[in-house]
């Protein structure tokens, strides 16, 4: 009885794992143009408890050179706590820190993408506690989903 | 027992009480590349009229559940099958026509006749052996010669989804909306269009450049030790990045604009650079490569020495199941590789 209800409960964590599986790229399109969805991604972002540090232009030079949209940009953003532990305790992650959103404009819409943060466990290994790193993923998506919602 | 019959109940209830819900799903999944009504963007347009009316359910749902190999559509393989069932209903929606049934008879043709044919009219298009256009989707951010980019129709993904007869299909209608005309109107027979679904067909014999899972099992980072001071390894680099035809955007250090101006650590350096040319081009191949961007190298000290690090875009390579983007992510590791030996050796 009781090995047939682990049996059960094993069966049902795998199907529950499964559902849950780590997509790499985490994406969304908003309805929102460029302007208007950078702001609400810069907002999102502060109110989720990380600071942007940096937003990098990516267009430079792209329209003359046939891009049709000159609204590319990198959005940095962190807190400060976790990056000098993360330093600290793996200081190969450094090359993936500050996370950063790439956000682009696309036919009057706006697309964000990230790499999803949960790729950085498999770099840091033992060092790193992984639920800061599932705590990012689930920030990420939850920022998303703010941008994709806003008005 | 009663426990086991409960939790089962629970499992049950879980999985099949709630229908899933397509257009969330679709949401979810799709629209980022695809549009949220499908007019397309990274992906192709799936609202395109002509192509729902042209395609049946079950190219739609192995198209979902095998992906296109190295053309940028995933495989969506946690999907259930209620799920893309699910997805491919609220596809349907876009259109008031029902979706055609086709046979999975095997049309029998000339395949060798069909290659000459589909040389003189598929090939400007659909490229040499049916390996499709270059780039993805349709053409909102990037020039493109064509409106929307022609499928590749020797992909692994796309043979297994299409049955012979909606290939035919195809070719005798085109698709409206599309460079794709019917070439009954330019003058090919019935048995001339056998010949040449003969011949996309035999693509499944060909050895295929797909995307392999090779690259996810490369180093997340490119990362080497520095025989050389803080302040003689960024210069070295500086100097590297500029014998590699690039140009240094800035040095700055990697708390900058976490922490107020002074209280960044300094043995912790970032250089940012770039090649406009190189970036172009990545862009045009696929909008995402963002992810990479900028192209940028670390410096650290820590008690161990100086480290040089960076992110290793061949591993990257493999998130975006591209194979057209794969020769760029390889020259960039060749390009890091190179700027960090020069300066730490």
């Amino acid at each position: 009885m009781k090995r047939r209800i682990l049996m059960l409960l094993a069966v049902l964590v795998f199907q529950y794992a499964q559902s849950v599986a780590a997509e790499e790229i985490i994406m969304t399109r908003s309805t929102l143009p460029f302007p208007e969805a950078m702001l609400a991604l810069q907002e999102s972002i502060r109110e989720h408890g990380y600071t942007v540090s940096r937003v990098q232009r990516i267009d430079v030079g792209l329209t003359g050179m046939g891009y049709k949209t000159d609204k590319y940009r990198i959005v940095f953003a962190g807190k400060i706590d976790e990056i000098r532990e993360m330093t600290r305790r793996s200081p190969q992650l450094a090359a993936y820190l500050p996370p950063k959103i790439s956000i682009f404009a696309e036919n009057g819409h706006t697309v964000l993408v990230s790499m999803n943060p949960e790729i950085f466990a498999e770099i840091a290994g033992d060092a790193v506690d992984p639920v800061i790193f599932d705590r990012w993923s689930s920030d990420l998506r939850s920022i998303f989903h703010d941008v994709n919602t806003a008005n | 027992m009663h426990l086991f019959a409960f939790i089962f109940l629970l499992f049950l209830s879980g999985s099949v009480a709630a229908a899933p819900d397509g257009r969330g799903l679709y949401v979810a999944h799709c629209s980022a590349c695809h549009g949220d009504t499908g007019r397309g963007g990274v992906g192709v347009p799936l609202a395109l009229p002509a192509f729902l009316e042209s395609v049946d359910d079950r190219f739609l749902a192995r198209t979902i559940r095998l992906g296109r190999p190295g053309r940028v559509m995933p495989a969506f393989d946690k999907l259930s099958d209620a799920q893309i069932e699910a997805i491919v209903r609220y596809l349907r929606s876009w259109s008031d026509k029902p979706a055609p049934k086709y046979s999975m008879a095997t049309i029998m043709g000339d395949a060798r006749h069909g290659a000459e044919l589909f040389a003189k009219y598929c090939k400007t298009c659909h490229g040499e052996n049916g390996t499709g256009g270059k780039g993805t989707g349709v053409t909102y951010s990037r020039r493109r010669e064509l409106p929307i980019i022609a499928p590749a129709l020797n992909n692994s993904g796309f043979l297994a989804a299409a049955p012979d007869e909606m290939i035919r299909q195809t070719l005798q209608q085109g698709r409206e909306g599309t460079p794709m005309g019917s070439f009954l109107v330019q003058g090919l027979t019935e048995r001339d269009i056998n010949d040449v679904v003969s011949y996309v067909r035999s693509f499944e014999q060909m050895e295929q450049r797909e995307v392999t899972n090779e690259a996810q099992h490369e180093d997340k980072i490119i990362s080497m030790k520095s025989g050389y001071s803080l302040e003689e390894t960024v210069d070295n680099l500086k100097e590297a990045i500029v014998s590699q035809n690039f140009v240094l955007i800035r040095t700055d250090l990697l708390e900058h604009g976490l922490v107020k101006e002074g209280e960044e650590d300094p043995r912790q350096v970032v250089l940012h650079f770039c090649n406009f040319k190189f970036l172009f081009e990545a862009l045009a191949v696929d909008p995402r490569v963002g992810m990479f961007l900028p192209c940028r190298v670390t410096v650290m000290e820590t008690d161990d020495g100086v480290t040089v690090s960076t992110i290793n875009p061949k591993y990257m390579s493999h998130l975006f199941n591209n194979a057209e983007l794969d020769q760029f992510c390889n020259r960039m590791s060749e390009v890091y590789r190179a700027i960090m030996e020069d300066a730490t050796l």
